[in-house]
């Protein structure tokens, strides 16, 4: 049940066009209760400069699916299946040594609680320069202590901090300036990638919006991908070119953020949208109605057909719907738009 | 997107920021923190000595002539003279006195570290008793408690390293048996084993019977030959302590975010065991080194009977069967000293290792 576009992608294109292409990725915890489906076929390819958004409720698996991309699946999780390209390179095919080359190098992660990303006894810089001293590839250039200061102060000063911040501690620093130090070491070695799993959860509107401020304009001077992970739509609206929503491990939608807010295809994408506050309009707030799923006892059929409003009887509840483009750059898995092909 | 948000901590050059360290540094450390802890210390000591003072003479009895009764049953008879002999010795010992002034000697000579004469070995001064079997219990647990930290704490750091050598976890069945044998047991069962059985090592005693203890190489292999049985028994029992810590605290290491970080930043493996988990995981661990540092001279009394070594607790068991009062008082005072000063150290240099713990107030 291989994406056909992704997919297509990668064989075609992929290595010389994309940063990032995921090819049916499947992640699955192994508990004693049962396999945990957190990741269920995802597919997706972004190009250099590219912003994409994952979205979707708590639990949907997104957190689940940036460890993947950094090869990081701990157990009781494991890549069942799929192959994830960076650059051109399948890393799901690669021993622990070379992963570790790739990270921070190739992908690096903007964490989702910076608050203790980071290491408690040690000084910020030294926590920049670790990352950047165990990616020297000959020994004989290693940076000597001058020049890598003046690399620590620049990092710094690109995530709009001050020198002095480099030879504190992390328990000295606010949330916000936190924040800026995990971006300052995710960018320390100009990643193609770049994984921001919630990176403003734990913040204040306003920091939010400074921290995102920076994000994008680093995303820009290095050119690089970024998968943006987050709950708040707005937020994520304003960041994204691409948004991606996911559901109990799938993606069920993806396309441009425009498109996708004026017309989204997914009955759950509507939702979603729906849900948002309005302040114009200042209607009532409408959730979206039942439970997500527990990925255990995953339903029949499409996954989201019990809380779905355009629910198909006969169809949905028994045949789990294709993930395919229906229209240009608007990929979606929904029986209600099966017939129509791009 | 033009954005400028340089956010940096307030105070900029780096003369102010040195003064200002300096300052901070001047009021924290000597001003308020360091200060305070010592005098803390010396409040401890001055309690419990004064409980020392006053316990005994809340139990009515007199040392003296408990003494004097023990000598006189040993003979066979109370001699005419006895009263008298005891009003003696008490004016010797400065027993007659108002309490209040005997309580403010005791206090300065303790000051002094003068901890007065010894009833058993008269005329020798309990200073003296304490200090010779001092250097033997200091030199064998001191070096036993931090070798067996060292080992435990590194075994336990692997035993909490899922990415350790696989064979390492054969360890932890051993550990956690031997951590829950008491040492003395272990210590009898040693003897038995490598002195009695197979006599590879000595069965008792610091050095060679007859021997007279001087600064020869010849000594020196005597010693580290009869220390190794009490030794290995203290350390293979206190191993298994220090590493089901240590692994415990690694394990929870794992689970924290900037171990999670470490890996995404692609470090190398040594490096992330290193500077991230075991530089974190020991905090807790040296907190307990130091403790168990101050109860260095309690520590191994059974091992030290056990295998009639010339240190400290043996000393104690000595005095406790000839009743030597002045002795046993000495052994607490000297064990509460010991222990106030291990508080101390911990709190002084506790925010060397963990910079979130200041110097506060208090
Ligand atoms: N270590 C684990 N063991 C078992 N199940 C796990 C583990 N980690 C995650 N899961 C399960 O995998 C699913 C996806 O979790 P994940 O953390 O990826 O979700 P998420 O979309 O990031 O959620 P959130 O928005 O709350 O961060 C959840 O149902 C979760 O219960
Ligand atoms: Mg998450």
């Amino acid at each position: 049940m291989t994406s056909l576009t992704a997919a297509t992608a990668a064989r075609s294109s992929a290595s010389s066009e994309h940063s990032l292409v995921v090819e049916d990725l499947r992640v699955h915890y192994d508990t004693p209760e049962g396999v945990i489906k957190a990741v269920d076929g995802v597919s997706l390819a972004l190009k250099p400069g590219e912003r994409l958004a994952l979205v979707g409720e708590s639990g949907s698996g997104k957190s689940t699916l940036a460890m993947a991309l950094m090869r990081l699946t701990k157990a009781p999780g494991r890549i069942v299946a799929g192959h994830i390209y960076l650059g051109g390179k399948d890393i799901t095919l690669l021993e622990e040594p070379e992963m570790r080359q790739l990270r921070l190098n190739e992908i690096a992660l903007v964490p989702q609680g910076a608050m203790n990303s980071l290491n408690p006894v040690m000084r910020v810089k030294h926590q920049i320069i670790d990352g950047i001293l165990d990616h020297v590839a000959d020994r004989k250039q290693t940076p000597d202590s001058h020049e890598l200061e003046e690399r620590v102060n620049r990092l710094l000063a690109r995530v709009g901090l001050s020198p002095e911040v480099g030879r504190m501690f992390p328990h000295e620093l606010s949330g916000g300036m936190k924040q800026r130090v995990a971006m300052a070491i995710a960018i320390s070695l100009s990643p193609r990638v770049i994984v921001a799993d919630e990176p403003t959860s734990a913040l204040d509107v306003v920091v939010q919006r400074q921290i995102m401020q920076t994000l994008g304009r680093l995303q820009q001077g290095l050119d690089a991908a970024v998968i943006l992970i987050g709950h708040d739509m707005g937020l994520v609206a304003q960041f994204a070119n691409r948004v991606g929503v996911m559901y109990a491990g799938k993606l069920v939608e993806l396309g441009p953020v425009q498109q996708i807010f004026t017309e989204p295809l997914h009955p759950y994408t509507k939702l979603l949208i729906e849900s948002l506050p309005n302040l114009e309009e200042k209607k009532k707030f409408i959730g979206i109605p039942g439970l997500p799923p527990t990925l255990l006892r995953l339903p029949s059929g499409c996954v989201f057909h019990p809380r779905c409003p355009s629910f198909i009887k006969g169809t949905c509840e028994t045949v789990a719907p294709h993930y395919q483009e229906v229209r240009p750059e608007r990929e979606t898995s929904c029986h209600l738009y099966a017939g129509v092909r791009a | 997107m033009t954005e400028i948000v340089v956010e940096r901590p307030s105070g900029t050059s780096a003369a102010a920021r040195r003064m200002r360290f300096a300052q901070r540094f001047f009021v924290a450390v000597v001003g308020n923190y360091v200060f305070r802890r010592v005098l803390f210390f010396l409040f401890v000591v001055w309690l419990a000595s004064t409980v020392i003072f006053i316990i005994p003479r809340l139990s009515g009895q007199d040392p003296v002539k408990e003494k004097l009764l023990l000598e006189a049953q040993r003979g066979g008879h109370l001699q005419s003279g006895f009263e008298d002999m005891a009003r003696t010795y008490q004016k010797r010992f400065g027993l007659d006195r108002p309490i209040w002034i005997q309580y403010r000697n005791f206090i300065l000579d303790l000051a002094q570290f003068d901890l007065g004469p010894s009833i058993a070995f008269f005329p020798r001064t309990v200073n003296d008793i304490l200090m010779d079997s001092l250097v033997w219990t200091i030199g064998l647990l001191g070096t036993v408690t931090i070798l067996s930290f060292v080992i435990g704490t590194l075994s336990g750091a692997l035993l909490g390293w899922p990415r350790a050598p696989g064979y390492f976890k054969y360890l932890f069945g051993p550990l956690l048996t031997l951590s829950a044998i008491p040492f003395y047991l272990l210590a009898l069962l040693l003897v038995f084993l490598f002195a009695f059985r197979f006599s590879i090592f000595p069965l008792f005693g610091g050095y060679g019977i007859g021997k007279v203890p001087d600064f020869s190489l010849d000594f020196a292999l005597q010693v580290l030959r009869h220390a190794i049985l009490p030794a290995m028994s203290i350390i293979l029992a206190s191993i298994g302590f220090w590493a089901l810590g240590m692994r415990g605290m690694m394990v929870t290491m794992q689970g924290s975010d900037f171990m999670v970080q470490a890996e995404a930043k692609g470090l190398k493996a040594g490096r992330i065991f290193l500077r991230y988990a075991l530089r974190n995981a020991l905090l807790p661990q040296t907190t307990a080194l130091a403790l168990s540092l101050g109860t260095v001279l309690t520590g191994a009394v059974l091992v030290e009977v056990v295998f009639r070594y010339p240190g400290l607790g043996n000393t104690l068991y000595q005095a406790i069967r000839l009743s030597d009062f002045f002795i046993i008082r000495g052994f607490v005072f000297a064990v509460i000293v010991s222990l106030a000063l291990a508080t101390l150290i911990v709190d002084i240099t506790y925010p060397l290792l963990d910079p979130r713990v200041k110097y506060r107030k208090g």
